[in-house]
């Protein structure tokens, strides 16, 4: 389906990555949020807060992100599509109903702009150390999907797919910004609703007596959904639960539930594949990066480049699931990975596991508050190549 | 045809039939609450009052948090929402919010809404949510095994107080009044027929709604402290409760095995969340502004 065209500005604007965030929200179809302040990431929710009344829908800044992580999913389970805004401390606090919205699959966009941690850390400048934080940060096993844009632009574009991704699969998304993608002013063009293709939540067509919650088949382990209201008089748990959403605490009815929470997203990563590659054909070196620091690497290869090596450039726009694949094949062809990222070595975890120890892994590590110097990038590029 | 009058029709022709049926999960029973527990029958009581008020069914939702009383919303028969715990309010207001013309009741008990969700609580009342809240205080956490809770009185022993509480309690209608509540009452599993009566007066009013219900915890709270059994426990409300409608809520909190105050202690007018945001939109942006959640005339 096409977005509704009251949520969509098109038009080209001179907006940051932030705002740029809210407005691909509106477009989505977002017309609930629950939100509570948290720098860098608060313009999102300011934006929203000033652009509902007059598209219809609500905001309210709850007491905390414990709340508004939850009273999104009520809002969710009422019919809407809804989002989640916070960073780091506010994601601590939200790792609860992280949990909560993959075990009830309750589709919804989760924003991390991400900020210098541990705790408060560094709360107006820039860290991508939030990325293992979403994928292991809720207790039990679960799965996410997560993007990340490394502009204002791609905010916009990448929050419309989160959304859609999200009903698809009726699992948390997240829209990995950083703090200077989120504060960065650029151009970024809104297309007319008519040419934004928006996906509707997986309605069921049952009526209530032969509609079972959690019931999936063997080719498609995303359930059909209702909202409250409709007289479906649903049970919705956190607790284990059998197809028809009631408490079943026991051995067999979890070996089926997480196995399929987990593969409704695994068995898809090929689906879920979604990378920039450059020059990543006859590379000796292939740069790996996402988000703001693609952009600092992009100038690094290019000064390599410039010196007569062949470098790649891989960028990851869904970060989650990890394209394992993707990553041994051209493993077969290269002598090495160079993988920067503004936190102390976390994605470098999953290249390494998927190399297997075949070829050379070099972590850019960077504590946050600012991004890479190119030069840092470039002598490790170097030191691979030789 | 409205399905309470469904019920009574078909009640009608089938004398033996418990009128509360059609209102639980018949294929979830039995519930795992303990022989002499209350929440059961303050749960008879809730349905009880669905029926008097009329209400349709289908747009009734319940939300639960965590805890022995937590339980309840899997055992009703309607769209039934188990959060995690402390956090049924904050749900609730999502899904009022989301869909205005639910009626949303959160069901749950003192540890869960006080200690874990007491702040949820401030601000709900705070900001008048259109919700009910009934919080059946059993002075304990049950399902973890009789902890000390914000409601315990000062003096009986729990398994983490094992010489004896030594620390204050919530007085819960207090805090509701002072948050805001436009409605707050407090029974006991004593008073059925006053706590469907409150119940039912509570559903078919706006605004956020708050009813106690003191409930025997005979495993574990009568039991560590010499309580006796739920009957026993129930004798003692029969024997100590005063009916002070209207009473002043600071002068009604609740000592070890005292007097126990019930009846109805706020009922009043204020604006809801929603109808604020309305009015104050309408106001500010005139003709560019729709209200929300509200139904064209005539529908």
């Amino acid at each position: 389906m096409k977005a509704d065209p009251k949520g969509v500005l098109s038009g080209v604007h001179f907006i940051d990555g932030d705002h740029a965030a809210c407005e691909g929200a509106l477009a989505a179809g977002c017309r609930f949020v629950a939100g509570y302040p948290i720098t860098p990431s608060t313009e999102i929710v300011e934006r929203f807060a000033a652009r509902i009344p007059k598209v219809g829908g609500v905001f309210i800044q709850m007491e905390d992100e414990l709340a508004a992580s939850i009273a999104i999913q009520g809002g969710v389970w009422a019919g809407h599509k809804v989002m989640n805004v916070t960073s780091g401390p506010g994601l601590s606090l939200m790792m609860e109903h992280l949990g909560y919205a993959a075990m009830t699959e309750t589709p919804c966009v989760w924003v991390d702009v991400q900020r210098g941690g541990p705790s408060t850390g560094l709360p107006t400048l820039p860290a991508q150390a939030d990325m293992m934080q979403i994928k292991w940060g809720s207790h039990g096993d679960y799965e996410i999907i997560a993007l990340s844009p490394n502009s204002p632009q791609e905010c916009f574009d990448l929050m419309i797919k989160a959304f859609n991704l999200s009903e698809e699969y009726r699992c948390p998304v997240f829209l990995m910004m950083d703090e200077v993608v989120g504060h960065m002013t650029e151009r970024v063009n809104i297309p007319p609703a008519d040419q934004i293709e928006i996906t509707d939540r997986k309605w069921t067509t049952k009526k209530p007596g032969e509609y079972k919650a959690y019931a999936t088949t063997s080719e498609d382990l995303v359930p059909e959904m209702v909202k409250a209201g409709d007289g479906y008089r649903i049970h919705v748990t956190g607790l284990t639960h059998d197809e028809r959403g009631y408490p079943a605490m026991d051995v067999p009815n979890q070996a089926k539930l997480i196995p399929r929470l987990l593969n409704k997203i695994r068995n898809n990563t090929e689906q879920l594949l979604d990378v920039r590659m450059d020059g990543c054909d006859d590379a000796d070196v292939i740069v790996m990066s996402f988000g703001i620091t693609s952009r600092v690497a992009t100038a690094a290869i290019e000064a390599a480049r410039a010196k007569g090596l062949k470098v790649g450039n891989l960028r990851l726009i869904i970060c989650w699931p990890f394209p394992v694949k993707l990553i041994q094949q051209l493993a077969e062809k290269v002598k090495a990975f160079v993988v920067p990222e503004l936190n102390m070595g976390q994605m470098v975890l999953e290249v390494r596991k998927a190399v297997e120890g075949k070829v050379k892994v070099i972590s850019v590590p960077h504590p946050g508050g600012t991004v890479h110097e190119p030069e840092t990038i470039l002598e490790q590029i170097i030191e691979a190549a030789r | 045809m409205s399905e309470s009058l469904d019920l009574r029709l078909a009640l009608a022709e089938t004398e033996l039939e418990n009128p509360v049926l059609p209102y639980l999960r018949q294929d979830r029973i039995p519930h795992i609450w303990c022989p002499g527990c209350g929440i059961g029958t303050s749960v008879n009581c809730f349905c009880r009052a669905l029926t008097d008020s009329g209400l349709d069914l289908n747009k009734v939702a319940i939300v639960s948090g965590i805890g022995c009383t937590g339980r309840t919303a899997g055992y009703l028969n309607l769209d039934s929402f188990h959060t995690t715990h402390g956090r049924a309010i904050p749900f609730a207001t999502g899904l009022k919010l989301g869909n205005p013309e639910l009626n949303v009741v959160v069901y749950s008990g003192d540890g869960d809404l006080f200690a874990i969700g007491g702040n949820h609580f401030f601000h709900a009342a705070r900001r008048n949510m259109d919700i009910l809240v009934i919080c059946v205080n059993n002075f304990t956490y049950g399902m973890t095994g009789g902890q000390v809770a914000p409601t315990t009185p000062v003096g009986p022993t729990q398994t983490t107080m094992p010489l004896g509480n030594f620390e204050s309690p919530f007085n819960l209608p207090f805090i509701a009044d002072a948050c805001g509540a436009t409605y707050v009452s407090r029974w006991t599993v004593y008073h059925v027929r006053q706590l469907a009566k409150a119940m039912k007066e509570a559903l078919g009013k706006k605004g956020f709604r708050f009813i106690e219900v003191m409930s025997p915890c005979p495993t574990l709270y009568s039991r560590r402290n010499r309580l006796g059994d739920g009957v026993d426990q129930v004798k003692y409300y029969k024997e100590s409760s005063v009916i002070k409608n209207g009473a002043d809520t600071k002068d009604i909190g609740l000592g070890f095995q005292g007097e126990i105050v019930v009846g109805k202690f706020v009922d009043r007018e204020r604006p809801t969340w929603l109808e604020s945001m309305n009015d104050h939109f309408s106001h500010v942006l005139g003709d560019q502004f729709t209200p929300y959640g509200v139904k064209p005339e005539g529908e």
